[in-house]
């Protein structure tokens, strides 16, 4: 039944959204080819007209700002009404990992004005001193209680403000449940050993340290954070065990997926979303041992060329009319309840985008120790060239 | 002006690319191979030689690159030769042209839309899905060795076609008649006079596709789901991934010293070949 007082009824949205999804890459997708193309003239349709913007004077701010972020995940009528409201071009770098941001960052000259890092690397880039303190003054739009806390509190590191939360997510796993005889998988444990057996080369790891030695750590029971040498070794020998069963290790999966190739593989939230709306027979869950949550900020790199512009953007973006257009058109959910408010309640109430509370309960933080644990590091090396 | 100034001038363009863009950062790659990895990533100064006694750590992706490297530089060779032979000597100076234009063709796309291309065709829908038609099933193509292999080849072929094309379009062609009147079969002919003359081309070729094929991490990764693993892609994971500048300035160094080597050892083998021909004409 169609309700009237949502925005956009959820067939029409996910119509809408998937239509212009469809065939997109995931969203850490190595190189980022897609990019942010495809403008959103079917959401920007879809969606009621913005409501006013903050008036600036054109050119107060510069004429650009540069935002470092990830694949298909913004919405780019916005980035479109930002230029026209404040008449500073958004130019958008598309990034694969957080390590190579993190890279990047390292060597210095990026040039970024704003870029969003994800919640286990910001205490790292506050010790590195490549990370802004943020002046809440300067934006207005930030509503700090409005905020699920959980996916807010990696923005603070010893009391200071860094980084304002964007979106969450999990990562699960996701299957073609046409090849499962009807048994329903829903654990890491059934992912690593199905893919010894029926499965065999048809199953897909990321191309990511974090979640791949992650979920095989959860395989054992450990944690998904574990920088302990005996618990990786044995994540490790099970990875090496696996690797010949593998169709690919790569952390763009969902051609593979959808064309038959790939049978498993582990998925990000709006992944697994896009593909079992298309083909329902693909399943997404998560894993019950656990597994990763996360969540995203917008933060500005010390010494951005443009820092007016930068607050600016991030302000813009957290608007809460222009935030929900950003969620209707990527499909990761937010955290920030003022934006839910302005969602279609189908949207609140999938159990892809926002799984129940004692699924989540279950998940793990990335922890920081991950990003910079030279051995987990070497580990991912070795299982990727034996 | 004297001439000396000019010379100099006309090669200061030249010489300043060179310092700026080769010997500077190999300058750089040499020094952080010699320092260690910082705690969050990145590269202090040290001097220590434990990146290098570390190598052993990325021997796999060495022997995958120094097996396919030279298996897919001859399969180009190979697939190569009898194109830019018919292109230079059989095909009519009409068609010449348009075939000519035709190898090109598939520069004027970039190499990552390509190897998705190849993705789909080698993938389970593609190839094998033709297979099971003519009743051959079971075949897997993408992701592995092979599908690398074909989309090196594939990638690399119209840099092994010129020059081989260049050297045998120059080609006196009265030599081949001479040698056929004085009684010499084809395969004579080929083996004796077309071949040796045309050993520039494919010198400069196999260099060209070797040298690239050493550093090719693209379609390994595309193509190869992966799980075939190159220095190149250890390179990439070992700045981007892991941030640890101070072992990938040693692999990278290693690479090219592994280079150099067999690049020197490749022109001594091809001007010995071509001093062979030489005995061989005053005979």
């Amino acid at each position: 039944m169609q309700r009237d007082d949502t925005p956009i009824s959820k067939k029409k949205f996910m119509e809408e959204l998937y239509r212009y999804k469809k065939g997109s890459v995931s969203r850490r997708h190595f190189l980022g080819v897609t990019g942010l193309g495809m403008a959103s003239a079917v959401m920007g349709a879809a969606v009621p007209g913005l409501r006013p913007l903050p008036a600036f004077a054109a050119g107060d701010i510069g004429d650009r700002v540069i935002l470092a972020t990830w694949p298909n995940y913004h919405d780019p009528a916005n980035f479109d009404a930002f230029t026209e409201a404040t008449g500073a071009h958004v130019q958008v770098n598309v990034f694969g990992s957080n390590e190579e941001m993190l890279a990047k960052l390292q060597a210095g000259g990026s040039g970024w004005d704003v870029y969003v890092p994800t919640n286990y690397t910001i205490s790292t880039y506050v010790a590195e001193d490549l990370i802004e303190p943020l002046d809440t003054s300067r934006l207005p739009n930030y509503d700090a209680t409005a905020y699920d806390p959980r996916f807010a509190e990696a923005g603070s590191v010893d009391g200071t403000l860094y980084a304002v939360p964007k979106n969450w997510g999990t990562t699960g796993l996701a299957y073609n449940s046409k090849h499962t005889d009807g048994v329903k998988l829903d654990s890491w444990k059934q992912f690593f050993d199905i893919t010894k057996e029926s499965f065999s080369g048809r199953t897909m790891v990321h191309d990511y340290q974090l979640t791949t030695i992650g979920n095989a750590l959860k395989y054992f029971g450990y944690s998904f954070n574990s920088v302990d040498p005996a618990e990786l070794a044995d994540a490790e020998k099970l990875l090496l065990e696996v690797k010949p069963h593998l169709f690919a290790i790569s952390s763009d999966y969902q051609p593979a997926m959808r064309n038959g190739d790939a049978w498993l593989t582990m998925c990000w939230t709006g992944d697994g979303k896009q593909m079992n709306t298309d083909m329902p027979e693909i399943e997404f869950v998560l894993g019950k041992e656990g597994g990763e949550l996360w969540s995203d900020y917008y933060a500005i790199p010390k010494g951005a060329p443009h820092m007016d512009a930068a607050y600016a953007l991030i302000n813009f973006l957290l608007d809460p009319q222009v935030n929900a257009k950003e969620v209707l058109a990527h499909g990761y959910p937010s955290a920030d309840a003022h934006t839910n408010a302005l969602l279609p309640a189908e949207l609140l109430n999938d159990p892809i985008l926002y799984p129940a509370q004692e699924l989540l309960s279950a998940l793990e933080f990335g922890a920081a120790a991950t990003l910079t644990d030279p051995n987990r590091a070497e580990l991912m090396a070795r299982f990727k060239s034996a | 002006m004297t001439q000396r100034t000019r010379n100099l001038l006309l090669l200061a363009p030249a010489g300043t690319w060179f310092l700026v863009m080769l010997i500077v950062p190999l300058t750089v790659v040499l020094v952080f191979s010699f320092g260690e990895r910082g705690a969050s990533g990145g590269y202090v100064p040290a001097f220590t030689l434990e990146q290098y006694a570390n190598l052993p750590a990325r021997w796999a992706a060495f022997k995958n690159t120094l097996m396919l490297a030279p298996i897919g530089t001859f399969a180009a060779l190979v697939i190569a030769y009898p194109l830019a032979y018919y292109l230079a000597v059989l095909a009519s100076p009409k068609w010449k042209t348009m075939l000519l234009v035709l190898v090109i063709v598939p520069f004027w796309t970039s190499i990552l839309i390509r190897s998705y291309a190849w993705i789909f065709l080698l993938g389970g829908r593609g190839i094998p899905a033709l297979l099971e038609l003519i009743g051959i099933e079971g075949v897997r193509l993408i992701n592995t060795p092979f599908a690398v292999l074909v989309g090196i080849v594939y990638g690399y072929l119209p840099l092994m076609v010129f020059p081989i094309f260049v050297s045998l379009d120059r080609l006196d062609k009265r030599l081949l008649e001479a040698s056929s009147d004085l009684g010499a079969t084809r395969i004579r002919t080929f083996l004796q006079v077309t071949l040796p003359l045309s050993l520039p081309g494919i010198a400069t070729g196999s260099l060209l596709v070797f040298i690239l094929l050493m550093g090719e991490y693209l379609i390994p990764a595309l193509l190869g789901g992966g799980k075939v693993f190159f220095v190149g892609n250890a390179l990439v994971d070992l700045f981007l991934q892991s941030r640890n500048w101070a072992f990938g300035s040693a692999v990278a160094a290693t690479l090219v010293i592994i280079m150099l080597i067999s690049v020197t050892l490749y022109m001594r083998l091809i001007s010995k070949l071509g001093a062979q021909r030489e005995d061989v004409s005053l005979m």
